[in-house]
């Protein structure tokens, strides 16, 4: 897959503030790539560095193989951003919003009609188009801004905290547009949040930020087994197992320790595949398992094991 | 350039303006003044109001009428009192208020458009599109220099025709526009509008608010008063060659203004300040 994102060493400093303090990361086409990290983290000015409307104060960027800070108009024909807040025309309609932006975006004269209202339709706001957007709701404006920055059919996206002041019902109808749109159109989706559960559900990968900096980078899996090499299994069983069991366990290839007692252990691993094994030597032995769950960590096990690792 | 993206920001602009009253108010109730309500007072005063008075209205004519070139002192001769008086205030003592219109509408749509887009939030969007700074400020200029130059054109218009409409009984034929008007509303109207964007968006880097840029913009019309009152007083007296002269320089200025103006509106500056 084509690497369409490239940041070597991205800076930007406003005084004494390193809001972006030498990024390095790299997307590829098809990707859902998350910037993960809590207020100030430089999330936003990154977004701005990628599309060009803020010179770097160091390092370099290539979006679609242009500099950004040279060739930022060749850059946003091909990007669509969702702003942090909708920056809508709130005075005029939906129609007006969408058809001004889609003109500016080069769309011709004689497909923009229908273009933007096949979008408004895809969005659930066929009902609408007419009515002017300081009529709407917060749901109906960030779907309306979503629309607007897929207006002209981006191969980028640009999200910046998109269920942001959103309710759970909202944020979630947003997503799923989102997921969908990756799925169905292939489309590169950098994603800017601080919501963990909003990146786990969309981004393939995430760079963790804080401070303008990563902290790390790469899949929830690649993160986990980075973070903590080893894993733990919950163990339960229906009756309490022999001493042998207990042995046998212990003895096990790839088996670190195990813990607990009676009918429930914890067993600590060097990866997944040594616990079917561990079943399997169970069984031989006569135990009777009742449940058998791998701890899973989430970004949030991530995220603040790194914030700590920070401190 | 692309002028489709040009053309779309100015339409764009006008729109919200529309929905500005703050904005839109000046541009309906000063024409209606000065194209209609004006001229009909000048008229029909030397026509109720007793002689003496305007006789010594006349006194102050005397003053102008030294100031002014022979060509135009030739129009007052073998006049009645009555037309004398028309003549002077239709003709001459008011024609520089005229020049309050293109720069006020010009500063006022240029506030709305380059400050109120910052006030409401929506620069960002914007600054986003995949249009250059150079088009971004083109539509944001023409819109406000467009509607300015045309709505004073369509008020010079009114006027000349309620003047000459109004007056017909007194002068039994066309005598307006005087040849002072050409340069006037052709080469000083324009000019004035240009000056009123630019300084607005030079002011605009510096307010937050649309009604700040407004009133900061808004004492400009200072500069018109000044004209007003030489004028009057005879001091400074805008015949064909002065006003192609004061013009020229206001041009002069505008091109400075631009220049000015355009360096500053750049992406990365907005940026900073959205
Ligand atoms: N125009 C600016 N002038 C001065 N400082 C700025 C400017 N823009 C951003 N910053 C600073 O840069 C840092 C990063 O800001 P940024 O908006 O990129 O963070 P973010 O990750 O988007 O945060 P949030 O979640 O709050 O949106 C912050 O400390 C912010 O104060
Ligand atoms: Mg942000």
């Amino acid at each position: 897959m084509e690497t369409i994102v490239e940041v070597n060493g991205l800076e930007r400093t406003f005084g004494q503030n390193r809001a972006v303090d030498g990024m390095t990361f790299h997307v590829k086409q098809g990707e859902v790539f998350g910037l993960l990290g809590p207020n100030g983290a430089g999330k936003t000015t990154t977004v701005r560095l990628l599309n060009g409307i803020l010179p770097p104060s160091g390092g370099t960027a290539r979006v679609f193989g242009f500099d950004p800070a040279t060739d930022g108009q060749k850059i946003r024909q091909q990007t669509g951003v969702l702003t942090e807040s909708p920056a809508l025309y709130e005075r005029l309609s939906a129609r007006e919003n969408l058809e001004f932006f889609g003109t500016l975006a080069g769309i011709p004269e004689n497909t923009l009609g229908q273009r933007v209202l096949d979008i408004l339709k895809f969005f659930g706001l066929q009902e609408r188009v007419d009515d002017k957007v300081e009529t709407y709701s917060k749901g109906m404006k960030q779907r309306l801004a979503l629309a607007r920055a897929l207006v002209h059919e981006p191969p980028l996206l640009f999200l910046d905290e998109p269920t942001s002041g959103l309710d759970p019902e909202a944020a979630q109808q947003v997503n799923e547009l989102i997921a969908g749109l990756n799925e169905r159109s292939g489309q590169t989706i950098i994603l800017a949040t601080h919501n963990l559960l909003e990146a786990q559900r969309l981004c393939d990968r995430v760079a963790v930020l804080n401070k303008g900096r990563i902290l790390a980078m790469g899949s929830l899996t690649e993160l986990t087994s980075k973070l903590w090499p080893t894993m733990w299994v919950d163990i339960t069983f229906w009756q309490v197992p022999s001493e042998s069991a207990w042995g046998a366990v212990k003895g096990q290839r790839g088996v670190r320790q195990v813990t607990g007692q009676g009918e429930a252990w914890q067993v600590q691993v060097e990866s997944a595949e040594v616990i079917p094994q561990i079943v399997q030597q169970l069984a031989g032995q006569g135990a009777s398992i009742l449940k058998v769950i791998p701890r899973d960590y989430t970004l949030e096990d991530i995220y603040f094991a790194l914030q700590a690792g920070e401190k | 350039m692309n002028w489709r993206s040009i053309w779309a920001i100015a339409k764009k602009d006008l729109k919200e303006v529309r929905q500005n009253k703050a904005a839109w108010g000046p541009g309906i109730v000063v024409p209606l003044v000065f194209a209609i309500i004006m001229p009909m007072m000048f008229i029909i005063l030397p026509q109720v109001i007793p002689v003496e008075d305007v006789q010594r209205e006349l006194g102050d004519l005397d003053v102008m009428l030294r100031a002014m070139p022979p060509a135009l002192q030739a129009l007052f001769e073998g006049k009645s009192l009555e037309q004398m008086f028309v003549l002077y205030m239709a003709g001459f003592m008011l024609a520089p208020l005229f020049l309050i219109m293109p720069l006020m509408f010009s500063s006022v749509i240029g506030s709305d458009s380059f400050v109120g887009e910052r006030e409401r939030k929506t620069m960002e969007a914007l600054l986003y599109a995949p249009t250059s700074d150079m088009e971004l400020f083109l539509g944001k200029v023409l819109a406000a220099v467009i509607p300015a130059i045309g709505l004073s054109w369509i008020t010079y218009v009114v006027y000349i025709i309620v003047v000459n409409v109004a007056s017909y009984p007194l002068f039994g034929e066309i005598w307006f526009p005087l040849p002072t008007w050409y340069p006037l509303m052709l080469w000083m109207t324009p000019a004035l509008a240009v000056l009123g964007i630019s300084a607005t968006v030079l002011i605009s880097s510096r307010v937050r608010t649309f009604m700040e840029a407004y009133q900061m913009s808004a004492s400009l019309v200072v500069l018109v008063l000044a004209l007003v009152a030489g004028q009057i007083s005879g001091v400074l007296f805008l015949g064909v060659g002065t006003t192609l002269v004061i013009g020229s320089i206001i041009w002069l200025v505008d091109a400075a203004l631009i220049y000015l103006s355009v360096k500053k509106f750049k992406r990365s500056a907005l940026v900073a300040k959205l």
